[in-house]
């Protein structure tokens, strides 16, 4: 019991001592080998770069329009996402029509399209929504065409030895098991609508983190590009944490939830 | 060989001469009159079952043996409306299960099915995998779980209504599993090799659970197994099923009180019986 706990502390205490002796070796770095500030800077001015940018407004309103443009995006992506999944998964011949297309379309380099979309969709967010979508569309979408096929067929006979109607069927046991391929789908999503949402504002805009950032390196400011790219990780773990949450909340009953602790053991 | 003819009559010595528990009240609970079963593929067909002729009374526990492929659990998923007979009838209190390939769902909500995979559902507690069948049928949430916790002491899981299916163990689990098939006051219980996922143990323990169960609730039973020593133990009769076609060969009627105590098995007309159960399946093996 007690080595379960303190197995469970041990992230806590390991995270910022690693992180804590990296910023040591990075610092020893740039004061022994005297890289130039522009190409490494040290980490106390990274820090003090980060202090400025939190406390700019401007930020804080570039914060704001790409964590939009991911979750908007994230959300078409699950809903469509969802949706489509349900329907491929549940008609084979329409799957089997479509899986050429779909095939084709996952290995296409979506990325490669950003620029394509700010065309169409033009500079403003509507296109880096899109991106984000498209981005975080197919893996949510497989993962639930592959739940909705993966429902245990023990349980279907279970739910039909009880004379279950359809909806039954569907709300007691198709829905519930496809939860889990739903939210390893949403995992998935996420971290690619917040890539989908910084390439875009790259390649075309004028606002952003991803719009910061270029505009940073523009100005040759090492520390503050550092600083954003933080703030760009730290909006991404808290986008991510967000789905976790969601998903220990929603299938606490899964093993990627309760985690690896066997209970029988 | 008929059914009939073969029946071997086995009365202990020294036990009290009762009437076999499906005598007390005489009803028929379940008739199987000329139930059959081909399978058609465009390559073959095969004769999974033929001319099944079956009579189960109230309360009765009627254990079915065979090698695996003899069709047991083919009879016991059309018997629990989950495969339609090609041929013949199956009669639950005298009202058809089967309509054709239609089954009447009327019927089929007064059975119980437990199978060799418990198919709990990890999402549900204890309590509501043992109600899921009273909340499809409608019950409300008092009622159903007043019931669950009523089963949940029967099968001697009390204390774990809460607990999920992933904190307990593979026995426990298939406790659940009967509680949940017992949970609707089922006319008719029909497992299909409960335990046979089980350790020989827990088995043996579970065996012993069953028949308590079973003797409490005066449940009718049809228990498929492919463990001779089980199926002696547990049934008021055995029935050997024969393969390609499945047809019953003999039926044996087991004599022995009960409850039954695991001690049973060692007695020399256990023995014998499971001798010559083992004797006849070694001579399914030949054919």
């Amino acid at each position: 019991m007690s080595r379960d706990r303190s197995r469970k502390l041990l992230p806590w205490i390991s995270t910022p001592v690693i992180l804590i002796v990296a910023f040591i070796a990075w610092d020893v770095f740039v004061r022994v080998s005297g890289v130039p500030d522009v190409v490494l800077p040290p980490p106390a001015s990274v820090f003090e770069s980060l202090g400025t940018v939190l406390t700019t407004g401007e930020t804080w309103q570039h914060a704001y329009i790409t964590a939009a443009e991911t979750v908007g995006g994230f959300l078409i992506a699950l809903v469509v996402g969802v949706t489509a999944g349900v329907i491929l998964g549940k008609v084979a011949w329409l799957e089997l029509s479509l899986r050429p297309l779909v095939v084709a379309s996952q290995v296409v380099p979506k990325v490669a399209l950003i620029p394509l979309f700010v065309v169409w969709f033009g500079f403003g967010m509507t296109s880096k929504v899109v991106i984000s979508a498209m981005l975080a569309f197919f893996p949510i979408m497989l993962n639930v065409q592959l739940g909705v096929r993966s429902v245990e067929p023990g349980q279907r006979e279970v739910m039909r030895s009880l004379n279950a109607t359809r909806w039954q069927t569907f709300r007691h046991l198709e829905l519930k098991s496809t939860m889990p391929y739903v939210f390893a789908g949403m995992e998935v999503g996420i971290v690619l609508a917040i890539i989908g949402a910084i390439v875009g504002e790259y390649l075309g805009g004028s606002e952003g983190l991803g719009y910061l950032l270029v505009r940073t390196l523009n100005d040759l400011d090492a520390p503050a590009m550092f600083a954003t790219t933080i703030m760009l990780s730290a909006l991404g773990l808290a986008l991510y944490f967000m789905v976790n949450g969601l998903k220990r909340f929603f299938i606490p009953w899964h093993e990627s939830v309760y985690g690896q602790q066997d209970v029988n053991g | 060989m008929s059914a009939d003819s073969a029946e071997a009559v086995f009365k202990t010595t020294g036990a009290r001469q009762s009437t076999p528990p499906g005598q007390r009240s005489g009803a028929t609970k379940l008739e199987l009159i000329g139930v059959g079963k081909e399978f058609r593929t465009k390559r073959a067909h095969t004769q999974a079952l033929e001319g099944i002729d079956l009579t189960i009374r109230d309360g009765e526990f009627v254990s079915v043996i065979g090698r695996s492929g003899c069709g047991k659990t083919t009879l016991l998923r059309m018997i629990a409306g989950l495969l339609s007979p090609t041929t013949g009838q199956i009669l639950v209190e005298g009202r058809s299960l089967w309509n054709g390939a239609r089954v009447d769902t009327s019927v089929v909500s007064q059975l119980g099915v437990v199978f060799q995979e418990a198919n709990l559902f990890p999402w549900y507690s204890v309590a509501e995998n043992i109600a899921l069948p009273l909340q499809l049928r409608g019950d409300d949430k008092a009622s159903r779980l007043a019931r669950a916790q009523e089963l949940a002491e029967l099968v001697g899981l009390g204390g774990f209504e809460r607990s999920y299916p992933r904190e307990l163990s593979g026995g426990m689990r298939q406790r659940v599993a009967i509680a949940r098939a017992l949970s609707t006051h089922p006319k008719l219980l029909l497992m299909d090799e409960p335990f046979g996922a089980l350790d020989a143990l827990t088995r043996e323990r579970m065996n012993l659970e069953l028949q308590r169960i079973a003797l409490a609730t005066n449940a009718t039973v049809i228990f498929i197994t492919h463990d001779i020593t089980e199926a002696v133990f547990l049934g008021d009769r055995v029935v050997h099923l024969t393969p390609r076609p499945g047809r019953i060969a003999q039926i044996k009627t087991i004599g022995f009180e009960k409850p039954r105590s695991i001690d049973v098995q060692t007695e020399p007309e256990f023995g014998a019986i499971a001798r010559d159960l083992r004797h006849a399946l070694d001579e399914d093996e030949k054919r």
